[in-house]
């Protein structure tokens, strides 16, 4: 045993998988720990990553906490709720433009090109500098590299935006063994299916999502029977609604209008939401807004902000009903409810599900961090470290391909559970045609105009013969991810046919392998650095440590030889500690570890005697 | 784990004989079994080929499930596997004994849609009737399952065929009727 123990354990084990919550406001990440999932906290000890993103004139990107204070200072260079933007194209998002100050780059059809400081960001970019800064969270607390994720995703994703999240992952250099639902992750976490075997509803009201599902539970099986929801409803709305009232009173208290002025809509966004928190416990709060040595104050009452909000909230009450129509039961068939997401906190959004429901809603774990504690336990689920669960989900949006006419014909219904696969034959229609053009589409609408394109898939190389001979077998899987994968084969031969994929919003493979590049060389870096510093600091422990222990009697039974040992590692672990290479530091260390063994246990006993010599024994 | 592609029939998937009769329960034990072996969660670190083998066979399953488990969807299958064609309903599906009420129906319908009131208490009366019609059919289709399953004929088979048209029928103009009022 040495007093100087180190552990280098960490090399060698298998690879850690965290549970990352990317969400609109906000984002955390947590572990499994032994037996439970807990969040991981960063250098200010808050798990709690505000997903904001700064970009400074020189330097690297500025992430959470320090960026949403740059929200005011910089409101030009900062970036908040991107996931609203995440697999959309420009058109997608022109009520977003109206309340967000993001400046669109030309050229943004299929993937929004912000514009910051003069240089061009996507979506998938700006969340992947969230992601890095919970790996690097994540790789401090652990110890280690952390570069397998679970991420949770609103259940009403279409395939676009899953596919970006993934994008975003693969930009922070994070493989991305799965993508999980949000409300599916929240039903795990609250592990529910320890206490019976029932139907779960889970209402999941974000910063700029919301989502229903509703879940059978059967001995560790969470079986999603139906989700439904609306990616364009959330507490931002609370907020612009609460923003705009403000705007227009300052308006009319002031004669300015300051809604072109980003620094104090940002500002005055701030005050106001500061009063939507209060008003979930207080009765009554005032918004105070200071701009320009100008102040205003206005008295905000619980019973007001309902009334604002009202509209907003039972907008989530229809997809409820769908929710349950869809999965074949009734409130009264409910027996739990689960309530996730920081605007749940909010009394009357309480009150509309329980009326709903019929049911008292669990509200036991913190909002903020359920669905990152249930992506831990499907991390978990995956590493094969937790054995008794498993998720069967669906897909929230019917699949179909473009028919004659205009019209979709469903492949795979909305709530099949996933994966789920459809089989179709296609052939050629004029003689020696070598492609055929396949339109994919998602949405329960009937026409193509009214549902969202998922790409083109290019059917090529096909043998030239005559029109209708060719048989060309498509297979469509919607894997456990909600994402769909394409393969082809064709019939006469057995041969699987090339497919090339034109996604219709969204980053090709070459973009994001192009970004992964970029930020690979850096994040390397930035881990070594890191690691570097651990160790030069578990170096200063230790020298501290044996300079202390050179003072020591011990020190003095040590052979000549000995002592020389120690000197000398000494010496090497400070060279090593000027350099650049952790291992070398980590392997110096290690040698003057065992270099000092010896005087440790001579100290040890030396302290038991001591401690011997002072103590009465009785008989 | 896996040596291959899994089975193309949805009854092997299960490991169950071909039967129109089922017993739910003892599907979704079935199914909660196969995804405990099957699923990709479970293979995640088992290697590509591994993994999308399991999906391929998790995919399957679900799709077995989502059919079987209904008992239109399940008929369906089994016909077409008879080499029965399942297209939409045609005419000559309709009961004729409703062809009348069918054809009141309707009226009330395009009534109702132009702002008449009063169609609106037809569209219901009509609404109640068929679903009572549909509730018949699922009765008579539960018959006509258990003396298949018993190894009946073709012609067994047939009135199968032309029970199910009937329903998707009645269901149609129940669906219509039900949006009219809503």
């Amino acid at each position: 045993m040495s007093l100087f123990q180190i552990d280098f354990g960490a090399e060698d084990k298998p690879h850690k998988v965290v549970g990352i919550d990317l969400g609109t406001t906000n984002s955390l990440v947590a572990f499994m720990d032994l037996t439970a999932p807990k969040v991981i906290p960063g250098a200010d000890g808050n798990p709690i990553v505000p997903s904001v993103v700064s970009i400074p004139e020189h330097g690297e990107p500025i992430v959470g906490a320090p960026a949403l204070e740059r929200l005011i200072t910089h409101p030009d260079r900062t970036i908040y709720s991107v996931k609203r933007l995440m697999g959309r194209g420009v058109s997608d998002v022109q009520d977003e433009l109206k309340l967000f100050p993001f400046h669109i780059a030309a050229g943004s059809e299929s993937v929004i090109q912000l514009e910051l400081g003069g240089k061009r960001f996507t979506p998938p970019g700006i969340s992947a500098q969230v992601l890095r800064q919970l790996k690097r969270n994540a790789e401090s607390f652990l110890g280690e590299p952390v570069d397998h994720a679970v991420i949770t995703v609103p259940a009403y994703f279409n395939d676009a935006q899953r596919q970006a999240t993934k994008d975003a992952g693969r930009i922070a250099g994070l493989q991305v063994m799965r993508l999980v639902n949000e409300p599916t992750a929240a039903a795990l976490a609250y592990g529910l299916d320890k206490r019976n075997n029932g139907i779960v509803a889970v209402y999941d009201l974000g910063g700029g999502t919301f989502d229903i599902s509703i879940l059978k539970l059967h001995d560790g099986i969470f079986e999603v029977l139906a989700t439904n929801g609306d990616t364009h409803l959330g507490g931002d709305d609370f907020d612009n609604l609460l923003l705009r009232v403000a705007l227009e009173d300052i308006a009319a208290e002031w004669g300015t209008d300051l809604s072109g002025d980003q620094v104090a809509v940002q500002t005055l966004r701030r005050a106001v939401i500061d009063a939507k928190h209060q008003l979930s416990t207080l009765a009554v709060t005032t918004i105070a807004f200071h701009y320009q040595g100008r102040g205003y104050r206005r008295e905000l009452t619980r019973d007001m902000l309902e009334k604002l909000i009202t509209p907003i909230v039972n907008r989530t009450l229809g997809p409820c009903r769908s929710c349950m129509a869809d999965a074949g039961v009734t409130p009264e068939q409910i027996d739990e409810v689960v309530l996730v997401g920081g605007s749940t906190r909010i009394p009357m959004v309480r009150q509309a599900v329980r009326a709903l429901f019929k049911a008292e809603p669990h509200t036991e774990l913190n909002p903020d961090e359920v669905v990152a504690l249930g992506a831990a336990v499907q991390a978990g689920i995956l590493s094969g470290h937790v054995h008794d669960k498993l998720l069967l989900d669906v897909t929230p949006l019917s699949l179909g391909i473009e028919t004659m006419g205009g019209v979709v014909s469903k492949l795979i219904h909305r709530n099949s559970t996933i994966p789920a696969t459809a089989a179709e034959t296609f052939t050629t229609a004029v003689d020696g045609q070598r492609n055929v053009l396949i339109h994919v589409l998602q949405g329960e609408r009937e026409m193509v105009r009214d549902c969202r394109s998922l790409a083109r898939f290019d059917l090529k190389d096909i043998d030239p013969m005559p029109a209708g001979m060719a048989k060309i077998e498509v297979r469509f899987l919607i894997d456990a991810n909600g994402i769909l994968n394409v393969m082809a084969k064709d019939l006469r031969t057995g041969k699987e046919q090339t497919v090339e994929v034109k996604p219709s919003y969204g980053l090709s493979d070459e973009q994001v392998e192009a970004m992964i590049l970029e930020s690979f060389a850096k994040a390397e870096e930035d881990f070594n650095e890191r690691q570097v510093r651990e160790a030069r600091v578990e170096a200063d422990r230790i020298l501290n440590a044996v300079d202390k222990a050179k003072g020591d009697d011990a020190y003095m039974e040590l052979t000549d030889e000995e002592r020389a040992l120690v000197d000398n590692s000494i010496a090497e672990l400070l060279l090593a500690y000027h350099g650049e290479n952790h291992h070398l530091i980590l392997n110096k260390l290690e040698a003057l570890n065992k270099a000092t063994m010896k005087l440790a246990e001579l100290m040890m006993n030396t302290a038991v005697r001591g401690a011997l010599k002072g103590t009465k024994i009785d008989a | 784990m896996f040596s291959g592609p899994p089975p193309s029939d949805y009854f092997a998937i299960f490991g169950i004989e071909k039967k129109l009769a089922l017993d739910l329960e003892d599907l979704q034990r079935r199914f909660y079994a196969n995804s405990r072996e099957w699923h990709p969660d479970l293979h995640a670190r088992a290697g590509a080929e591994q993994l999308a083998l399991a999906e391929a066979a998790s995919g399957a399953l679900n799709d077995a499930w989502r059919v079987l488990r209904d008992p239109i969807a399940r008929a369906e299958y089994v016909l077409k596997g008879e080499g029965f064609d399942i297209g939409e309903p045609r005419g000559r599906d309709v009961p004729p004994e409703l062809l009348e009420e069918v054809f009141e129906l309707n009226m009330a319908l395009e009534e109702a849609r132009d702002g008449d009131a009063g169609a609106k208490a037809e569209v219901a009366r009509a609404l109640r009737k068929f679903e009572g019609l549909l509730a018949e059919i699922d009765g008579e289709r539960d018959r006509i399952f258990i003396a298949c399953d018993a190894g009946a004929g073709r012609e067994q088979l047939v009135q199968l065929r032309s029970l199910l048209n009937r329903r998707k029928y009645l269901q149609n103009l129940v669906r219509d009727a039900r949006v009219s009022l809503a």
